[in-house]
């Protein structure tokens, strides 16, 4: 392997890992507020990149985005609204078949309404065969605008969490329920605040995405099974790792077709989500005593 | 400033408190004593609003508090200082008590945070040492002066404490009964919730005895200290042992 094809696949890999992080990222705010995984996160990407290419047809690139990740972030305030703010106390079990089961029914309603074409966004910048030549690698200017949105929005998201009103309330609601009820804050609230937060960025990772991967109503649900093993590979509910650990796979999964074929790559993923789960479910990052003290 | 008429409340088929009575006139030190699993924590727990009232009222400042939520007791200046001191260990010390301040900011007072965060500094100024640590790494007495500091912060007229002396050393529970005691002077109202009954009737005003979820019976805090049946079950002073000599 030359020097030149080892950075393009560290590129690819960067990439990739940027949107698993991404989705991990969304899995970890509502774990971080509730304690479920909401196995429906995978939707939320999807249904921000295809609303986004509906709303493109009468709107700018920039509007249309935006418009997507606000409705996107509607949707996952009404779905906790409505299928999880008056459970009392759920079992862990039932929030996940209650998830799964949100996570077919968007899908069905995504097919319905958007069919089975594959859609995409049209580049950001330049078109699908431009690039941008840094060092010796060839790079697509969509790659510069994935990596660059994300890492803004992780940079804007500890913001939001370490010194904003309501990030410090939610990050209170995760440390101790009751606690935070006593300080005055509405625990339910902040469940709803977290679907939202979590839609919203799910739903601009599938925005900025889509020009390379495509969008289609069932993609939602491969990104969801890669972020949920990243988010358990970094740690459930710790977003710097789960960046890391999104790094990692992408960059994993791209040199793996160096040594076997394309169609394998997700074997990658999969494996190593049995062996975290077998050999440290606590993640590479979490720690191991905080983890034996969580119910899942 | 607290009534409390007929109270009854428990978890699921389970019920904890039976038609309990009691009051908080403003300015007083008042202490609930009992064994564990008499009911102290889940009378708490109900009137903060933790736990639904099945029957029965919970007036505080003229206002029926009973079956409001917990978030919105604390809000009308009834602060709860959980059994276990319950702080947000992940978090720092400072934000801790910014969180505490929280009920300030949605009464619009959020100027008077500085002034707030000054007054617990004052009064605990070892918090002011560990401004930045996580909340989870202080000492238990550290991490109680810390749900007590946190409760402050919200400007409450009646404070209930819940266990403030449990698994402390007994110098700093020393510590903390003084804090109480200053408290008070500072014009607070205190709701104490104790197994430390010694301690606690000794700078109460008033005192309830809790058993299997009832008040058994009440007065002031002098009266209790002096009462046979207290000595006997709650300051473990051995009057059998004594006549016999």
């Amino acid at each position: 392997m030359n020097v030149d094809l080892f950075f393009q696949y560290i590129v690819a890999g960067i990439t990739y890992g940027t949107i698993y992080a991404v989705v991990a990222i969304g899995f970890n705010i509502i774990y971080n507020a509730t304690g479920i995984i909401n196995f429906a996160q995978g939707e939320f990407v999807m249904l921000g990149g295809m609303t986004a290419v509906s709303l493109h047809r009468f709107l700018p690139l920039p509007s249309a985005v935006l418009a997507a990740v606000l409705i996107t972030m509607i949707v996952g305030a009404l779905i906790e609204v409505l299928f999880i703010r008056w459970l009392h106390k759920p079992s862990v079990l039932r929030m996940i078949i209650i998830t799964i089961g949100l996570s077919i029914l968007i899908r069905e309603i995504a097919l319905h309404i958007w069919g089975e074409g594959v859609k995409a966004l049209p580049y950001f910048t330049g078109t699908s065969v431009s690039s941008i030549k840094l060092g010796g690698v060839f790079v697509s200017p969509q790659v510069i605008w994935v990596v660059g949105i994300s890492a803004v929005m992780v940079a804007l998201l500890s913001f939001f969490f370490n010194y904003t009103i309501a990030g410090r309330q939610m990050r209170a609601c995760s440390a101790n329920r009751e606690a935070a009820r006593l300080c005055g804050i509405n625990a339910k609230n902040m469940v709803t605040l977290s679907f939202a937060l979590s839609a919203a960025i799910g739903a601009l990772g599938g925005c900025i995405v889509s020009p390379i991967t495509y969008v289609q109503y069932d993609s939602g649900t491969p990104l969801a099974i890669k972020g949920f093993t990243v988010a358990i590979l970094g740690g459930l509910g710790n977003s710097f790792a789960a960046v890391a650990a999104g790094l990692l796979l992408g960059i994993l999964e791209s040199f793996s077709i160096w040594v076997m074929p394309a169609a394998y790559k997700d074997v990658i993923a999969i494996s190593i989500l049995l062996v975290i789960l077998f050999v440290r479910p606590s993640g590479l990052f979490g720690s191991r005593e905080a983890a034996s003290m969580k119910e899942f | 400033m607290l009534k409390i008429r007929n109270l009854e409340a428990g978890y699921g088929k389970l019920k904890v408190l039976r038609r309990v009575s009691m009051h908080v006139a403003p300015g007083e030190i008042v202490t609930i004593i009992g064994a564990n699993g008499a009911g102290k924590t889940t009378l708490l727990n109900t009137i903060s609003g933790l736990i639904r009232a099945r029957a029965g009222e919970i007036v505080f400042d003229g206002k029926e508090v009973g079956r409001m939520p917990a978030e919105k007791v604390v809000l009308l200046g009834c602060s709860l200082v959980p059994e276990g001191r319950q702080v947000f260990s992940s978090m720092t010390v400072k934000e801790n008590l910014i969180l505490g301040a929280y009920v300030q900011y949605r009464r619009n007072k959020k100027d008077l945070l500085p002034a707030g965060l000054a007054k617990v500094y004052g009064l605990f100024p070892v918090l002011k040492d560990r401004e930045r640590q996580l909340a989870g790494t202080l000492s238990g007495g550290e991490q109680q002066m810390l749900a007590i500091g946190r409760a402050l912060m919200g400007e409450p007229r009646l404070i209930m404490m819940d266990e403030p002396s449990m698994g402390l050393a007994p110098l700093i529970v020393k510590d903390i009964f003084a804090i109480v005691r200053r408290l008070r002077e500072e014009g607070n109202t205190v709701l104490l919730v104790e197994q430390n009954a010694k301690a606690a009737l000794r700078i109460a005003d008033r005192g309830y005895v809790i058993e299997t979820g009832r008040i058994i019976l009440q007065g002031t805090a002098e009266d209790m200290l002096a009462n046979k049946d207290v000595q006997r079950a709650y300051l473990g002073r051995d009057l059998d042992a004594e006549t016999m000599v």
